[in-house]
């Protein structure tokens, strides 16, 4: 079964019960100096594990680029 | 004693903070970064590119300097704290430069979304630099809000017009003899860089003067001796401006 979710502004179907980390491996993004907002709250890193994504959620993965 | 900058706690030998963006080349990047003797770097925030194309910025970043994140893009309170959030989470820093923008053709602060931030960031515990216009009003509720600095504006960021009132910035100083003003945003040339140490700046934050010259390491070079001299004139104390002259040679005693 697969889930419609948000992942910076974009929209993934994914597989449903996938965990955070899971997600970010799914996706193929980088995992070090990143961090992951879920539906408007930081998720820590500690919880990637454990948090499940759920369809609906909004994520926003960042990371650091040049700026002022 | 030596004249060094502190800040929340850290001490640093420059007093010029310099950004990471709008280079041409990672390594004119670098190259300008080591030219200008910076020990603190800021960076942006963004969103990581879904099609596997992000590189690690990071990686090429003097590891010595200390990496201040900014809020950049955020247009109001809320996005701005969302953003410094997750910037402490990825970084494991609390410094952030704080940005909250009020439209995209000036790139003005929105001050007062920026004090709406500030006061929850001090609160979570963050070290909070904002960014905002040059005006005295503002720096005291932002000081009085926990901001162990204000970083008020010479221009425009990316203008390159330098300060534009220095007479606002004389008043900020004078006026808060204590407060840790550094400003941030539209230096141009080294003389502004002189001008804004001259009035009194702590420190002095500059991405696009640099980035944008021709030779950006030479730049930083006279940026790193612009605000060194523009520190000791400062504290040298300048000689008054007169209307009228005043003689440097003899009056009397010419031959006739």
């Amino acid at each position: 079964m697969t889930v419609k979710i948000i992942v910076n502004g974009e929209t993934r179907e994914v597989e449903s019960g996938l965990t955070a980390g899971a997600l970010l491996d799914f996706l193929s993004l980088p995992k070090k100096r990143i961090a992951v907002e879920l539906n408007s709250e930081v998720l820590r890193r500690s919880l990637w594990p454990s948090t499940e994504i759920s369809a609906g959620d909004r994520l926003e993965v960042v990371h650091f680029v040049g700026g002022g | 004693m030596k004249d060094t900058f502190r800040l929340a706690g850290h001490e640093f030998s420059s007093r010029l903070i310099i950004g990471t963006g709008k280079y041409r080349s990672y390594d004119e990047m670098k190259a300008a970064h080591a030219a200008s003797g910076a020990e603190m770097v800021t960076v942006a925030v963004n969103r990581v590119p879904l099609d596997g194309s992000s590189e690690s910025f990071l990686d090429h970043l003097n590891p010595q300097m200390k990496i201040v994140p900014n809020t950049a893009g955020c247009y109001d309170a809320d996005h701005a704290i969302r953003t410094a959030r997750l910037a402490r989470e990825a970084l494991d820093t609390e410094w952030i430069k704080l940005e909250v923008i009020g439209d995209q053709i000036t790139l003005l602060p929105d001050n007062e979304q920026t004090l709406e931030a500030a006061k929850v960031l001090v609160k979570e515990g963050f070290v909070v630099l904002p960014y905002f216009t040059d005006d005295l009003i503002m720096a005291k509720k932002l000081l009085d809000a926990g901001c162990p600095a204000v970083m008020p504006l010479a221009a425009p960021i990316g203008s390159g017009m330098g300060v534009q009132n220095p007479s606002n910035l004389r008043i900020m100083r004078e006026q808060l003899p204590d407060a840790t003003i550094i400003v941030d945003a539209g230096v141009g040339v080294s003389s502004d860089a002189a001008i804004a140490m001259e009035l009194g700046a702590d420190a002095l934050l500059m991405n696009t003067s640099i980035a944008e010259a021709g030779d950006a390491a030479q730049m930083a070079t006279a940026m790193k001796l612009a605000v060194e001299a523009g520190r000791l004139a400062y504290l040298s104390g300048r000689m008054p401006k007169r209307l009228y002259a005043s003689a440097s040679s003899p009056i009397e005693g010419a031959i006739k």
